[in-house]
Order: structure tokens, then C-alpha cells, then sequence
């Protein structure tokens, strides 16, 4: 733990250009991750920037029938809002499934997508992290990797993005919006979160020092079906070992739209194009979706000691499209 | 030898430390409000073996709001170095990773904190040894297993009882790794004046923790006070001190006259307060073929480490369980480059029944029995390993109250057959099994304050079970007064000696000396005393302890249901039925046994503290990757238990009830997780994975 600058933003304006003109400033909002890290010195800040009480609490429902999410809306009230809960169970679920009521109440929107691995290693300051330190090497290969990737990985991280939200808002196409001294930008969720490749201590690509403003998701499709099934080693607060985030239209039988992403594989939410393609126009049913799977994972590359991934994620993704048939009729 | 009348015995009396807990007024150790303390933040080795070099504490040193920074260079000398747990900073060796090598004083925590960041260690590095293997040539026998039992034993002819056997059970059973995570994290607040120490600590025993520490710096024990009021739970991690202790009464020897704060955050605690060893235990059942047993084999390999020995007794349960005339049971030790293992949550009895129950649950499959069936066969008359009559055992009683209440027939023993869509639904039993005992050395003083008012007064502790209700209980009816007129104190080694708050023995040991005091008392000074008397009296020896087997038993059943694509287990409902004597307070009782019983649904699917032996600690460190059971893991819990009185085991006819709840727990999940799937896994903690074939 360093000493740090505490500074309360009084505007977004404020937050933007304080930390454009600080390299070593972060922003603070819910707190639930940043806090823990300083304190076992993961993160060293010079400046945090507190942002977790600025307007940015809103929930609106626009005239194009899509959701605008306040950056620092709570991820408890967002998955308590009545249209999240009725138009898209899909992301009220995924919410749900994440930390503990304690940490809902205080995490936000945009601190949920720039949450950290929970990769021992990167938590541990006495292992080598290529993420934490880069050039030290990636102790999870080789280590204890039951939480580890087994879709888009690098020799240089293993590491999964441990968010539930996230991967409920990459299977909606949600954009997040952000804001830097140029003014406000939009990027999909789905190009937010980077693969680690050479560059595994870099988890998204939002620019430096721009501060996200808020999260949109288009209207959900007319008579989609969602839901989010999250598999893990305890039935509440445990990052996934696997998740599925699925929305499917059918019509008599045969699937028109399918928009799925995985959680707990990848180093970011995986949105699974792949199972997607080999799902459209085909009969919904078991062999349908158990193809789709294969398909999907037929790319993953397991490490020792998290080869049962692969096979859980395939059942997990089967079983939650069984489970969205079943839901419908 | 029950003598005690009960009145307030019984009753649900709520817990008289509530109000105080829930407003937070409560204090525990670190929150005592001294003058001017100053705060504490270890430094640890980043080896697991090896030898410190250099120490670079000039950073730490200029960091503003230091006071001092301890390091193996410069530390004090011990008195006694014999406890290779508590003895720390004397040499630089590195005996095992996160073993405490310094530490920094300053005045904030945080301060402290960042201080201990800054100083930078060199060391000379070693190859350690940290994996067990039960083929590792250096295993050896110790003289004798925790709670002084026998290392091996061996009763009749095992190898030929076995080789004759009509039905044969030979398998391995492994549990891993686990850490007692109490709520509150070991803290303590030292102070040292005037070559006197004053330790606000969160210990499982004041007058325990004194000894230890008086002997360690060479101080008359007079000159040691230790104070625990309210312990935020221990789990055997509180039995006796740790290193941490050692550190802060050496920062307070450094700084006379300023209270030392040190609270271990919780990734410390994974490193330096005790664990539960891995265990690897290999049955064998030998038996006819209508379910009689013929012969038990035990034999279990556990770790230890290099700088003292623990030996868990995992293999003592297999001694006195069931009846067989010939059993054999053996521990083995590897002395590896660990942190040493402790007391934890029902230590021996808790693994060994695992396994044993789960063979029991695989001999009444190759029997084609019902698993409560089994157990009725092979129901002992008497204590198979000494003779000796039960004083109380009734576990048939357990099996067969619980089998009703927990709709246990009809069931279809065929596994991986009943399911209610996606979810396969199976039912399992265990047996529990707990030793009865009474300590030694517990005294306890009674005071008469004012007309019909008596303080009692023991260095007993609460660390969260119910002890300041129960034994207000006790001496109300020892005393025959109301419980209002009881001002009991507890927690202070100004107070009565008393006896640690382990083995489930505190209610009994304590109120046995608290019983002896009210008689003397009132042989003494009447039922109309003057105020101001004061008598103070021992607890006698328990003559019975010798004659009889002495021990609490229960039933445990389970229902659980698993996923048939993911092999998500969840546990739909557990029930335990227990034999536990005359019962002090069913409200605390009841919230003693489900918490047993949850931590043994937590060990059964959950708990693992992972090793990385590439490093030597424990990666797993906290709660978020060390998992251990949500509310949302037990949807129905509940405990009964027999009505009972113990004519053998101590004044009040009662048994300890701490830790018989997770004894047999884990089994009865595990044998319903078989019965749901028809697959067997020995490898604690049981996770989808296992179950995904």
C-alpha cells in the first residue's frame, strides 16, 4: 500500500482533465476492486479521482426503445430496474449471479467492466505476473488455473475478465460511452475488452485517462428469449467457472436469431460467433445446439489443469438453450 | 455423577453477549482503546527455504510515522526456542514461505503497512520440499498422534482377517489442505511496562496462551496477563499462540509503555495461525457377505513440518466405531518446507471419519445393504478399544430418529436413478462420533457481592459457541439462584485457571470447576452468605473417564442434487440427530451443530487451501478463492438430538458439542453426491469436474 491524493470530482469536465494532466491518477467509484488492490499493492496510485458520486446514476429509457445505464448506476438497482428485469432477464440474471448483495450495492456499471482478474497470481505481489509486471513471466501456466482461460489465450496470460455483467452486455451489443478531453466516444463492448497477446497488463481498450459515462444496450429483438447460466464451485459469491450469456428467436422450430457469450473462459467476455452461425436457421433442439457448442470450442486451447473447461462449457452452453426452449413453450 | 438439579440448565436463555455483539460494543482484541498504540505489519519470507542474506530496511526506516523496524538481524533473544511455531527472528533461516522475518512499527496501520513494502530481503535460496506423496522415503512414524493416542495400532489378525474376507473394501481417500478462517483474524494488542506484558489477544485459552508465552521470553507468569473478552471464533486456530504473538510482545518490548496493535489481514492468516494437514488415507473393510465386519485397516499419511512436529490423529475414529475384532490403524508423517499444521475444526476426528464413513457407504453397496443397516450390524456392546461400557452412546437411537425424520425410507439403492428433470437427486447417511472430555486444571471462585448475588469467576473463554449464557446457566443451578443473580466472569488470567476452549471440552471442564465452587461455597458460607465471601475451589478428577467409553455420536443425512450436464451439486437438505447428553442451552446447542454440520457440507464441497509447490504457499488467500459455504449452499439445515443425560461424564450430565456437527458431515454429502450419480469420489473437495464423466 503507497500513500495517494484523494481528489472528489466536482464534474465529469473535472474528472477528465484532472487525470488527463496526471498519468499516475485513477479513477474511484464503487471501490470493491481498486480498494482491495492498493491495499495488497497491486495497484500503486499517486491520485485517485473520485467519480462514484457524480451524476451518473440514470437509467433511461429511450425513444428508440434502447437503455442508456449511468456509469455509476449500482449494479444492485440495475438489476432491480422493472425494464432490465422484464425486457432483458438476460443482464438481471448475469447481475444477479455476480459478488455478494454487499458488493452490488456499492459496485457500479462502469467499474464492473474495468474490474481485474482474479488470477492468484496477479493478486499475490510475491508471484511473477506478466499482467501485474509485464516481462516477469506468467505463473498460472503451470500453477492453478481452474479459473484460467481456455479460449484466446497467450504464453503471456491465462487470465479470465471475472465480470457476470459483462458478459450479458457483449451478448446484447451493448456500446460503452465514454468521455476524454476530445469529448465523448462509443465503442462496442464486444472491441472493449482486449485478448491478452503481448500486451496482457492492457484489459480493454479504452484510451488512457477517458472515464466512461455510460452503457447502452439496442432493444432487445421481438420475441427473443434470454437467460444467463452461470456454473461455479459455490452457489454465491464465486467468479464463474463458466457462464452463458444466450438470446434466441425462433420461429415454428427453427431458430431465426441466436446472440451468445461465454464468461469464465476468456480474457475477456467471448462473444461465440462461431456457435451463433451454427445455430441460425437451424431446428432448435438438442443436436442443434450441441453442434453449435462443438463448433464453438472446436478453437479452445485448455491448459493442464483446467481441460475440463471445455466439456463443462459445452454442457453448460447445451443446457442453457435446452433450458431457453424450454422457458418458452 | 450428575449432581446438578437443572433449572436454567435447558432452557433456550438467549445469548447474553447479543445485545452487546449486535450494537458492536462488544470488544474484541485489537479494539480495546489504549493510549497512544502504535501498529504492526510483519515482513515475510518470499522463499520457502533458505537463508536471509540482507535486510534493506533504510526506506522503511525514513518513512514518516515510523517507529522501528524489526528484522532477523536485530531482533531480541528468546528465553526458550524449544516451540519451533513461536519462535521467530532468532537466525536467518527460511523454513517456510510466509514465516514471519521482521516487521514495522509505526503510527498508523497504513503507515506501517507501506513501511513493510519498502524493505527489501536477499536471500540465499534452497530447493524445497513442500508436496506430500505417500511414497516419499522420508515419511516416518511419530511417537505418538495429537491428544497423546498411539501412533499405530493394532487389535487381532488384520492381514489374515482381510486375505479371508467374503467382501473386501480397499480404497484411498485424500482430503486437502484447509485453514480454520475464523471471522476474526488473529490479533492482539501487546503491552510491556515496567518488565510486565498485558496481551488483549483472541485466543482460545488465556491461561494456555500464558504459559506459552511466559516460557518463550523466560517471564514468571505472574508478570503475564492475557485478556480475551470476546473472540470472534477460532476453530482450533486460537488454541495456543502463533508467531504473530511473538512479534508483537517483541515490538512491545522495543517500545515500553505503547500498546502494539497487530490485526493479520486474511491472506496473512493463510501463512502463519495453523491449517488442517492434507491427509491421504487408505482403507481397507474386510467383511462376510451379509455386512459383518471383519476387519478395519487404517493407514494415513499427513504432513508436518520442519520446525515442529504435529501429528493429526486421523485414524483414531477406526479404533472404537464399529465392532470388528481385528483392526489396525497406523500414522505416517512427512516433515515438509510448511508452515506448521494445528488444531482444526475436530482435528483426527474429522478427516479419518470422512474416509471411514465413506467406506462404510461403499461396503453397504458390495453388501447390498442399506447403509443405516450396515451400521446396525456392526454396533459395538462395548468400546472395541478398551472394553469399556458406553456411558452413553445411542447411536442406533441416532440412525434410526433420523432415518424417520428425514423420510430416509423407501429408498432405491440403485445410484444415478431418481431425478426431477435436468437434476439427479440421491440421499446419504453418515455416523458422527466426538470424544467426551474434561480438562485438567480448571479452578473457579465464587463471590458472594450482595444478598442472593454471586460473582463467578473462571479464565474460561466465549469465542462465539455461547459460553458467558452457558455457564451463567450452569452456576445458576449449581447455585440454585436465578440467572440474573449470576455476574460471571470469564476471559482474564486474573481470573481462576482455566482450561483451553478446544477438544469440545470447555462447557464440561469449566463447569465441573464451577460446581466444585458452589459446593465448597456453600459448605463454606451457607445459603444465606454474608456479601463479600469468597470461596475458590478445583474441579475434581473424573474417576469415570477411565471406565467408561465416553463419547458423543450422531446420524447425519443429506439429500443432494446434481446436475446432469454440468455436475452442479447442490444440497438440498441436511439433517443430523445426535446423542449429546444433557443439553445446557438448545439455542446455542442448535447453532453449534448446524454450524458443524455447515462446515462439514464446506469441507465436503468446497475448502481447499491450494499449495503451489513451486512457490511453497498457499495460493488461495482469501475468502473469494478460499471458498467456504454461502447461505445460499444450504437451503434446509437442521439438528435434533436425544433426550439424554450422561451419568459419567461431569456434574451437569452433559458432552461438548462443539465439534461432534462437522464430524461424518462431509461422508453423508458425499455418499448422497454417489447415490445421486452413481459416481464415487474419494478426493475432497468434491466439484462439478468429478463428476463430469
Amino acid at each position: 500500500m503507497n500513500p495517494f491524493a484523494y481528489h472528489r470530482a466536482t464534474s465529469v469536465q473535472d474528472a477528465v482533465t484532472t487525470v488527463a494532466e496526471r498519468p499516475d491518477a485513477v479513477y474511484l467509484a464503487g471501490g470493491t476492486n481498486l480498494v482491495d488492490h492498493m491495499k495488497l499493492g497491486v495497484a500503486e496510485t499517486a491520485l485517485v479521482v473520485d467519480v462514484g458520486h457524480l451524476p451518473l446514476y440514470d437509467i433511461d429509457h429511450l425513444d428508440d426503445g434502447s437503455l442508456r445505464i449511468g456509469a455509476d448506476v449500482r449494479n444492485a438497482d440495475l438489476a432491480a430496474h422493472p425494464i432490465v428485469r422484464s425486457r432483458y432477464p438476460v443482464l438481471a440474471r448475469a447481475l444477479l449471479a455476480g459478488a455478494s448483495g454487499q458488493l452490488r450495492n456499492l459496485a457500479t456499471t462502469a467499474g464492473n467492466l474495468l474490474q481485474r482478474t482474479r488470477c492468484v497470481y496477479f493478486q499475490d505481489v510475491t508471484t511473477p505476473c506478466n499482467k501485474r509486471s509485464p516481462g516477469q513471466g506468467c505463473s498460472a501456466i503451470g500453477g492453478y488455473v481452474r479459473y484460467h482461460a481456455i479460449l484466446g489465450a497467450s504464453p503471456h496470460c491465462m487470465a479470465t475478465h471475472p465480470s457476470d455483467m459483462a458478459v450479458a452486455m457483449t451478448a446484447l451489443d451493448a456500446q460503452v460511452v465514454y468521455v476524454d478531453v476530445d469529448g465523448e466516444h462509443r465503442l462496442p463492448l464486444t472491441d472493449f475488452h482486449r485478448l491478452p497477446g503481448e500486451e496482457p497488463h492492457r484489459d480493454t481498450n479504452l484510451p488512457a485517462g477517458a472515464l466512461i459515462t455510460a452503457v447502452e444496450i439496442p432493444a432487445p429483438l421481438d420475441g427473443a428469449h434470454s437467460t444467463y447460466r452461470k456454473v461455479r464451485d459455490r452457489n454465491s459469491y464465486a467468479f464463474a467457472l463458466t457462464s452463458v450469456a444466450a438470446e434466441l428467436v425462433t420461429e415454428d422450430g427453427t431458430i431465426n436469431s441466436a446472440r451468445i457469450a461465454l464468461g469464465g473462459v476468456a480474457h475477456k467476455p467471448w462473444r461465440a460467433h462461431r456457435a451463433e452461425h451454427a445455430l441460425l436457421g437451424q431446428p432448435a433442439g438438442e443436436d442443434t445446439f450441441t453442434a453449435a457448442a462443438d463448433h464453438e470450442l472446436a478453437q479452445a486451447e485448455p491448459l493442464e489443469g483446467n481441460e475440463f473447461k471445455v466439456e463443462l462449457t459445452r454442457r453448460t452452453l447445451v443446457a442453457t438453450l435446452l433450458g431457453l426452449m424450454e422457458g418458452h413453450q | 455423577m450428575t449432581a446438578v438439579q437443572p433449572h436454567a440448565i435447558g432452557t433456550a436463555l438467549t445469548r447474553l453477549d447479543g445485545p452487546a455483539k449486535v450494537t458492536g460494543t462488544a470488544p474484541y482484541a485489537c479494539e480495546y482503546q489504549l493510549d497512544a498504540p502504535l501498529y504492526l505489519h510483519p515482513i515475510q519470507a518470499t522463499i520457502a527455504r533458505g537463508r536471509i542474506t540482507a535486510m534493506d530496511t533504510a526506506d522503511a526506516q525514513a518513512t514518516h510515522g515510523v517507529t522501528a523496524v524489526l528484522t532477523v538481524f536485530d531482533a531480541p533473544k528468546l528465553a526458550d526456542t524449544s516451540d519451533g511455531d513461536l519462535t521467530i527472528l532468532q537466525d536467518n533461516q527460511v523454513h517456510y514461505r510466509g514465516q514471519l522475518i521482521g516487521a514495522v512499527l509505526a503510527e498508523t496501520a497504513e503507515t506501517a503497512r507501506h513501511a513493510a513494502g519498502l524493505v527489501r530481503v536477499d536471500y540465499d535460496t534452497e530447493t524445497h520440499h513442500t508436496e506430500l506423496s505417500p511414497e516419499d522415503p522420508d515419511l516416518y512414524a511419530p511417537e505418538e498422534v495429537n491428544a497423546g493416542f498411539p501412533t499405530d495400532t493394532t487389535d487381532g489378525d488384520v492381514e489374515a482377517a482381510l486375505r479371508d474376507a467374503e467382501v473386501l473394501v480397499d480404497q484411498t481417500y485424500t482430503t486437502p489442505h484447509e485453514h480454520n478462517n475464523p471471522m476474526e483474524p488473529h490479533s492482539c494488542i501487546a503491552l510491556w511496562d515496567n518488565g510486565s506484558l498485558t496481551l488483549y489477544d483472541s485466543t482460545q485459552g488465556v491461561h494456555a496462551a500464558r504459559e506459552k508465552l511466559a516460557t518463550l521470553f523466560g517471564l514468571e507468569p505472574g508478570r503475564v496477563r492475557i485478556v480475551a473478552k470476546n473472540v470472534g471464533g477460532g476453530f482450533g486456530s486460537k488454541g495456543a499462540p502463533h508467531s504473530h504473538n511473538t512479534l508483537a510482545i517483541m515490538a512491545a518490548q522495543r517500545v515500553p509503555g505503547r500498546p502494539i496493535k497487530l490485526a493479520l489481514t486474511r491472506q496473512q492468516m493463510f501463512d502463519v495461525v495453523g491449517y488442517r494437514t492434507p491427509t491421504i488415507q487408505h482403507l481397507k473393510l474386510g467383511a462376510t457377505t451379509d455386512g459383518r465386519i471383519t476387519a478395519f485397516r487404517h493407514d494415513v499419511v499427513e504432513q508436518s513440518a520442519t520446525v515442529k512436529e504435529f501429528a493429526e490423529q486421523t485414524a483414531v475414529v477406526t479404533r472404537m466405531m464399529y465392532a470388528s475384532p481385528n483392526r489396525a490403524t497406523s500414522h505416517r508423517l512427512a516433515k515438509l518446507d510448511v508452515a506448521v499444521p494445528f488444531w482444526m475444526r475436530a482435528p483426527g476426528e474429522c478427516p479419518g471419519t470422512y474416509a471411514l464413513e465413506v467406506a462404510m457407504d461403499e461396503l453397504a453397496v458390495a453388501c447390498d445393504l442399506d447403509p443405516i443397516e450396515l451400521r446396525l450390524r456392526n454396533e459395538p456392546d462395548v468400546d472395541p478399544e478398551t472394553g469399556n461400557p458406553w456411558s452413553d452412546r445411542r447411536l442406533v437411537e441416532c440412525l434410526s430418529t433420523g432415518a424417520e425424520r428425514f423420510g430416509w425410507h423407501p429408498r432405491n439403492p440403485e445410484p444415478g436413478v431418481r431425478s426431477n428433470g435436468e437434476w439427479l437427486i440421491g440421499t446419504g447417511v453418515a455416523s458422527s462420533v466426538y470424544p467426551a472430555m474434561n480438562m485438567p486444571g480448571n479452578a473457579a471462585r465464587i463471590e458472594c457481592t450482595a444478598p442472593g448475588r454471586y460473582a463467578v469467576a473462571i479464565g474460561a473463554v466465549d469465542i462465539g459457541t455461547g459460553t458467558w449464557t452457558a455457564l451463567t446457566q450452569i452456576a445458576a443451578d449449581v447455585l440454585d439462584c436465578d440467572v440474573d443473580a449470576v455476574e460471571l466472569q470469564i476471559g482474564d488470567t486474573d481470573l481462576p485457571s482455566a482450561s483451553v476452549e478446544g477438544g469440545s471440552s470447555g462447557i464440561s471442564s469449566w463447569g465441573t470447576a464451577i460446581h466444585a465452587a458452589a459446593q465448597q461455597f456453600r459448605h463454606d458460607h451457607g445459603d444465606n452468605p454474608t456479601p463479600g465471601v469468597t470461596t475458590t475451589a478445583e474441579a475434581p478428577e473424573n474417576e469415570d473417564a477411565q471406565n467408561y467409553g465416553m463419547y458423543s455420536f450422531g446420524a447425519q443425512f443429506a439429500e443432494a442434487h446434481v446436475s446432469r450436464y454440468t455436475g452442479e451439486i447442490h444440497i438440498a437438505r441436511m439433517l443430523g440427530v445426535f446423542s449429546i447428553g444433557r443439553v445446557i442451552n438448545p439455542a446455542t446447542l442448535r447453532s453449534q451443530l448446524i454450524g458443524g454440520m455447515t462446515m462439514g457440507l464446506s469441507m465436503a464441497l468446497h475448502e481447499e487451501s491450494v499449495r503451489d509447490h513451486r512457490f511453497g504457499h498457499i495460493v488461495t488467500r482469501d475468502l473469494a478463492s478460499y471458498h467456504i459455504s454461502a447461505h445460499a449452499d444450504i437451503p434446509e439445515i437442521d439438528a435434533l438430538w436425544l433426550d439424554s443425560v450422561d451419568e459419567h461424564s461431569n456434574p451437569m450430565g452433559s458432552r461438548g458439542a462443539g465439534e461432534i456437527g462437522i464430524v461424518g458431515s462431509a461422508a453423508a454429502v458425499a455418499n448422497a453426491i454417489y447415490h445421486a450419480t452413481g459416481v464415487r469420489v474419494r478426493d475432497l473437495p468434491i466439484m462439478c469436474d468429478a463428476l463430469l464423466s
